[in-house]
């Protein structure tokens, strides 16, 4: 295997990874806030924070892993997301610091305020919805290179309908994938007054999710055709992610398994996300670079190999460690830890 | 001084380095002060240093979330306003930046296991034990990012033919010269810098409340502290000062203003210069700078007139420089009285104008790494890559960087206020003595009969 293909395939393990975890976090904010307007909050807001309190800074390492790896796997990908997404990005690290910073500011410090409730709600929307921009530019079409060098064209990004399918796309997905989680984590700590508001967050989000990236696909075939055309070709890959999707809706309607439930939620996305990140190759910024055009070079592709294996080596356990301690501690999750 | 993008690139990473540091530097060096207490208080089986451990964690818990946002923002505007230099640099010092993630990770996983687990374990060793990878972690980290800042400033382990770079060595870039010298200083100052803040808070505790065992305890700690990593922190100063002699002379001859190639140089603290770069109004220690560049009073030291003025940084940094220097000396100064007045047991080291100057030596540290942080980057003015890439090259060409600047302002804003409201209010709620009544009642009772 290529570095090249080293080095997407990690890189796009990591944004589903982040894509997974960020997205219960997300959710989970959204979901604390609406409750507390909706007087119950008493319900699962326990639960909630039982949840995050551990894991926050974990999630956001994921999308700082990937980043960096993409600098590093990709170096040109800096320059050319690096000089379009100055906007955009600058709002996302605005609202990802305001997000972690006062989630430590009230979980560890003062009493729950409301102001920091809604802040926790509206930013966990709003920060997939400005990350979805770079996905959306990766497309092509949004950014013209000239003698002063690569910029944005923002009214083409605001004004385009697939822009906006893919941030509807991207915050529908967020309260699904989130719900199917707090769901099953619900029914770990068996708190059922809990578990019976999640069950009825996961199956309202549910459609919308389908018509979401049933949407998002029309657009992208006036978009892209390139693109479209290839994911059309991987067609299984998106059946099985609808397999998925509604295997994990029958099972959380029945009532039973929420924890292969949430399992095949996370294949639902697996395959999606999967099948739309191979249709995009080779390009990684239409029709800018390729990833072969803009791999680094062989010692650095090596040593990047060397180190991730090694990394993993090291990390894994550890995070074993910490899901086995409050994720899969079931006195833990139910709060007599 | 014109405001191009390239300027205003300049001004909002400094903006959020200047903010950064202070959260990136305690978030080195407190790890390793609350390790310590933590198995002090097991090995002495006394509970006020394990409160003292979980009081300073808690504190912790609020520095590192701003450190963490704010090195996620300083992550990403790296390629956002530097996006040529990351192009280049993603090529060949990558690799650091990459490790700097994975030992961020560690930490992160490490640290949110031990915040959580205070009461769950039989033995408390236990517990302690998970302090290690949390130091380990936060210090790889300094290590991993350090090296990346050096290579900034001696870059090597790549050919550059025409536009392409040939021969890559990762390891080679990531070793480079100014790595040593420069990780060693990082690292010590940081854990000296966490030290000298904790000691002035608890100096600050008995100045204002009564002096509890409590807090005696805590500063008695923390400026024993202080005083070793102000030692060894003294020796990095040298060593990186001996360095910049033979690797960076332009940044030491800036710093010191020292112009023209010469032996037995002096060393010029503070003062001005005039319209003929003359040197005016400083107090001159004769062959100080040979001895302090190379180790003898004799030694020749290259000078500033060697360089073509437009590659030799702002004269300026002198003063950061001397501040930086000035503000180290003080913690080594403050430290050793409060251990001299210790040691004699006819004085009384908790006196109030000793407490006063411990007080101080806690900002004055902080301001020491900021200076020094800026005499580093700007002393590196005009490269980025030194010999390779100016600033001006690297920056971005957007022109709405102005308006990110004013975003990040208010950020900075909202997020320190929101840091210093949540740690006053942790603390002032709910003060040490009653604490330690309510988890430790054994102690505190047995701490009031004395």
């Amino acid at each position: 295997m290529s570095y090249e293909m080293i080095g997407i395939t990690v890189l796009w393990i990591f944004l589903y990874g982040y894509l997974i975890v960020a997205s219960v976090d997300f959710g989970a904010g959204f979901f604390a806030y609406y409750a507390k307007t909706t007087k119950q909050d008493h319900i699962i807001n326990q639960l909630i924070s039982r949840y995050l309190s551990p894991v926050w800074e974990v999630t956001n390492v994921f999308f700082v892993f990937f980043f960096v790896g993409l600098v590093g796997f990709f170096p040109d990908s800096a320059y050319y997301f690096g000089q379009s997404l100055l906007i955009p990005g600058s709002i996302a690290i605005v609202l990802i610091a305001i997000r972690g910073s006062f989630y430590a500011f009230e979980n560890y410090g003062s009493k729950k305020s409301n102001f920091f409730m809604f802040l926790y709600g509206a930013t966990g929307l709003l920060i997939p919805a400005s990350l979805s921009t770079a996905m959306t530019i990766s497309e092509g079409g949004f950014i013209e290179e000239t003698e002063d060098g690569v910029r944005l064209l923002t009214g083409e990004l605001l004004t385009s309908p697939y822009s906006w399918s893919v941030v509807f796309l991207a915050i529908v997905s967020v309260l699904f994938i989130s719900a199917a989680f707090l769901t099953y984590y619900a029914s770990k700590a068996n708190d059922q007054p809990a578990l019976e508001l999640m069950r009825k967050y996961t199956l309202f989000w549910g459609s919308p999710t389908i018509i979401a990236s049933l949407t998002t696909f029309i657009a992208m075939s006036q978009h892209n055709a390139r693109h479209f055309e290839n994911m059309l070709d991987l067609w299984w890959m998106f059946g099985l992610s609808v397999a998925f999707f509604l295997g994990a809706l029958l099972l959380v309607y029945q009532q039973k398994r929420y924890g292969l439930a949430f399992i095949f939620v996370m294949f639902q996305f697996f395959f999606a996300f999967f099948g739309y990140g191979a249709g995009h190759l080779p390009y990684l910024l239409e029709p800018f670079i390729t990833i072969e055009s803009s791999v680094t070079n062989e010692a650095m592709g090596l040593a990047l190999v060397i180190v991730f294996i090694a990394g993993l080596l090291l990390l894994i356990p550890s995070l074993i460690l910490l899901m086995r301690m409050f994720l899969f501690d079931a006195e833990y999750v139910k709060g007599k830890k | 001084m014109e405001l191009d993008s390239a300027m205003m690139s300049r001004m909002l990473t400094s903006l959020t380095l200047v903010f950064h540091i202070i959260f990136a530097t305690v978030g080195v060096g407190i790890p390793v002060m609350i390790s310590i207490a933590e198995f002090i208080g097991i090995k002495k089986k006394d509970a006020n240093y394990t409160l003292l451990a979980r009081r300073w964690t808690r504190g912790f818990t609020i520095t590192v979330a701003v450190g963490v946002v704010t090195g996620t923002a300083i992550g990403l505007q790296l390629s956002l306003l530097w996006p040529k230099f990351m192009q280049f640099a993603g090529n060949v010092i990558a690799l650091p930046l990459f490790m700097e993630t994975f030992a961020f990770f560690f930490e992160a996983i490490f640290l949110g296991i031990y915040l959580y687990t205070w009461d769950r374990f039989k033995n408390p060793i236990y517990h302690w034990l998970l302090s290690i990878p949390v130091v380990i972690g936060a210090t790889m980290s300094a290590f991993f990012i350090t090296t990346v800042n050096a290579f900034m400033n001696t870059p090597q382990g790549f050919d550059l033919e025409g536009r392409t770079l040939t021969n890559v060595d990762p390891l080679a870039a990531m070793f480079n010269p100014a790595t040593p010298t420069k990780v060693f200083h990082v690292v010590s100052s940081s854990y000296l810098t966490s030290a000298a803040i904790l000691a002035a808070i608890a100096a600050f505790a008995i100045l204002k409340k009564n002096a509890s065992d409590y807090h005696k305890k805590a500063l008695k700690l923390t400026m024993i502290a202080t005083f070793i990593f102000a030692i060894t922190t003294a020796i990095a100063g040298d060593l990186s000062a001996k360095f910049l002699a033979n690797e960076q002379p332009e940044k030491l001859a800036a710093a010191e203003w020292h112009f023209e190639t010469e032996k037995n140089a002096d060393l010029i603290l503070f003062g001005t210069l005039n319209e003929d770069n003359e040197v005016e109004n400083a107090l001159r220690l004769p062959n100080a700078l040979s001895f302090l560049a190379h180790g003898s009073f004799d030694s020749e030291v290259t000078g500033l007139n060697e360089f073509p003025e437009d590659e030799t940084p702002p004269l300026w940094i002198h003063y950061m420089f001397d501040l930086m220097v000035m503000l180290g000396m003080y913690a080594l100064g403050v430290s050793f009285l409060y251990l001299l007045f210790s040691k004699l047991k006819k004085w009384n080291e908790n006196n109030k104008w000793l407490l006063w100057l411990i007080v101080i030596n806690g900002p004055g540290a902080m301001l020491a790494i900021e200076f020094g942080w800026i005499f580093a980057e700007v002393g590196r003015q005009p490269w980025i890559l030194r010999g390779f890439m100016k600033v001006a090259e690297g920056a971005t060409t957007s022109p709405h960087v102005g308006w990110m600047f004013i975003l990040f302002l208010g950020l900075y804003i909202v997020l320190g206020g929101g840091a210093i409201s949540v740690l006053r209010k942790m603390f002032k709620n709910n003060p040490a003595e009653l604490e330690l009544e309510k988890r430790y009642p054994d102690v505190a009772k047995r701490g009031g009969q004395k």
